[in-house]
Order: C-alpha cells, then sequence, then structure tokens
C-alpha cells in the first residue's frame, strides 16, 4: 500500500518536473524541474529495488552532469531572445507531433501489454552481488568507459581550443 | 493497473515531453535538458524492464548510459559556449549558418 502510495507520488513528481520544464522562462528553473524530475526517477528505481541504479542516478546525473549544467547556466547568464520568447514558431506543430507520438505509444502499450512473468526477487541489484558480477563478467565494458572518458576530455579540449585558439 | 505498464506510461511520457521541448523552445541549454530528459526516460524503460529479470545485464548496460551522457553532456557545453560566444547569443533561431 505505502509502497503504491510512494511510486504515484514519485511518479507525479517526475512529471510535474517535466511540465515545470516546458514552462519555465529561465534555463535555471528548467534545471531544478530537471533536477526533481531526475531524484522522482531516482526514487522510483529505489522502489524498484534497484538501488545501485538509483545510487548512480543521484551521483552521475545529479551530482555531476546537473550541476556541471547549472555552472555553465551562470556563467551564460545572458539576457537574450530566448528568455522573453520562450518558444519558437514550431510551437503548434512540436505540441501536435508530441500529442501523436504519445497517443501512437500509449496505444500500443493498452494493446499489446507487458507479456511474460516476473522473476522474483532481482538480487543480484544489490551492492555487493552486483558489484561482483560487474567487475566479473563486464569488466570489459568498465574498462571500456574509462577509455570513452578519456577520448571525451580529450575531444572537449579539441572543441574548445581548436577553432578558439586560431580565432584568438 | 500493472507496475511495469505504470512505469513504463510514465516512460512514453516523459520521452514525449523532453521531444516537445527540444522541438518548442528557443534556448539551447533548455534544449540540451530536454534531451538529457528523453535519455532519463528511455533509462527508465530500461531499468523497469531489467527490474523483471534476475540478470545484472541491465544495471551494467544502465552503466553504460549513464557514462555515455555524461560524456555527451561534456562535449555539448562545449560547443554551446563557443556558438554562444561566436553568435552572443543561446537562441537557436539564430544559428542559421549551420544550414549551409
Amino acid at each position: 500500500m505505502t509502497e503504491t502510495v510512494l511510486l504515484y507520488l514519485f511518479s507525479a513528481g517526475a512529471l510535474g518536473g517535466a511540465l515545470a520544464m516546458l514552462i519555465a522562462r529561465h534555463p535555471m528553473r528548467v534545471a531544478l524541474g530537471l533536477i526533481g524530475t531526475m531524484l522522482s526517477l531516482a526514487s522510483l528505481y529505489a522502489l524498484l529495488g534497484v538501488h545501485v541504479i538509483a545510487v548512480f542516478q543521484v551521483l552521475i546525473y545529479v551530482g555531476a552532469v546537473m550541476v556541471f549544467m547549472v555552472f555553465v547556466i551562470m556563467l551564460l547568464d545572458t539576457r537574450d531572445p530566448s528568455f522573453v520568447a520562450r518558444y519558437s514558431r514550431l510551437l503548434l506543430p512540436g505540441l501536435v507531433s508530441g500529442a501523436l507520438l504519445a497517443a501512437t505509444l500509449a496505444a500500443l502499450l493498452v494493446r499489446t501489454g507487458i507479456r511474460g512473468p516476473r522473476v522474483p526477487g532481482s538480487a543480484d541489484f544489490h551492492l555487493q552481488p552486483f558489484s561482483a558480477a560487474f567487475l566479473d563478467r563486464y569488466w570489459l565494458h568498465f574498462e571500456l568507459t574509462s577509455v570513452l572518458l578519456v577520448i571525451v576530455v580529450v575531444a572537449a579540449i579539441a572543441v574548445v581550443k581548436g577553432r578558439g585558439g586560431r580565432d584568438g | 493497473m500493472d507496475r511495469t505498464q505504470f512505469l513504463i506510461g510514465l516512460s512514453v511520457a516523459l520521452f514525449c515531453l523532453g521531444l516537445v521541448g527540444v522541438i518548442v523552445r528557443r534556448n539551447a541549454l533548455v534544449l540540451l535538458m530536454c534531451m538529457e530528459l528523453m535519455v532519463n526516460a528511455a533509462v527508465l524503460a530500461l531499468v523497469t524492464f531489467a527490474a523483471r529479470g534476475n540478470d545484472a545485464a541491465g544495471a551494467a548496460y544502465v552503466f553504460l548510459i549513464f557514462v555515455v551522457a555524461a560524456a555527451e553532456i561534456a562535449i555539448a557545453i562545449p560547443i554551446v559556449l563557443l556558438l554562444s560566444r561566436q553568435r552572443r547569443t543561446l537562441d537557436v533561431g539564430a544559428y542559421t549558418g549551420l544550414g549551409g
């Protein structure tokens, strides 16, 4: 019972944050809406029993990505036209296409449903079994992420230095 | 309603809201955040299906997706910084030079 109430509560929180992202004028408020959505999703993951992913969500998304985003919003706080007029010319087509996509996917979801039995007790998602499986079976993926991160650091420096260096 | 179906429905709703945000908003940073919302919606669907099984593969892939999303933001933000420095605005309607 409590779980169901929490499920609906955090789902409403996630949807509310996403709606606030569409409506809010200042990017900082949009970022706060997104942070609210991400925290609600982390709570949903915890409710599903996948605590590892809930921790990843808070640490990586809210802790790293969104803090980075908030820094950049503070850095670029210029009063430009995108602040005065929130929406582009594509407001109506965008809303219509979004509603159409949502209706199509919802109809598909209702018609097909989700079949197949649920495997009881997803024990692997607790920290200790997950860590063992992660570093035992998926160690190559883990190492590949470190390679990816190095590539990203080099690429970010190349993006900033490449053009900016020549332009002065 | 089944919990799995409810969460997939929530994922659909979040994805569509993110898509609408990418289409209708003008601020480049808001566009990036709406894309993040779409990634989050996709991750919610993946986690919902992964939690039905008894395997760590889903969680491992979610970790990979988080790292890729962080990498995407780390590349996208310098691009937005360069664009805003060059065009003096964050309005994506002003970036017409990319149209060729």
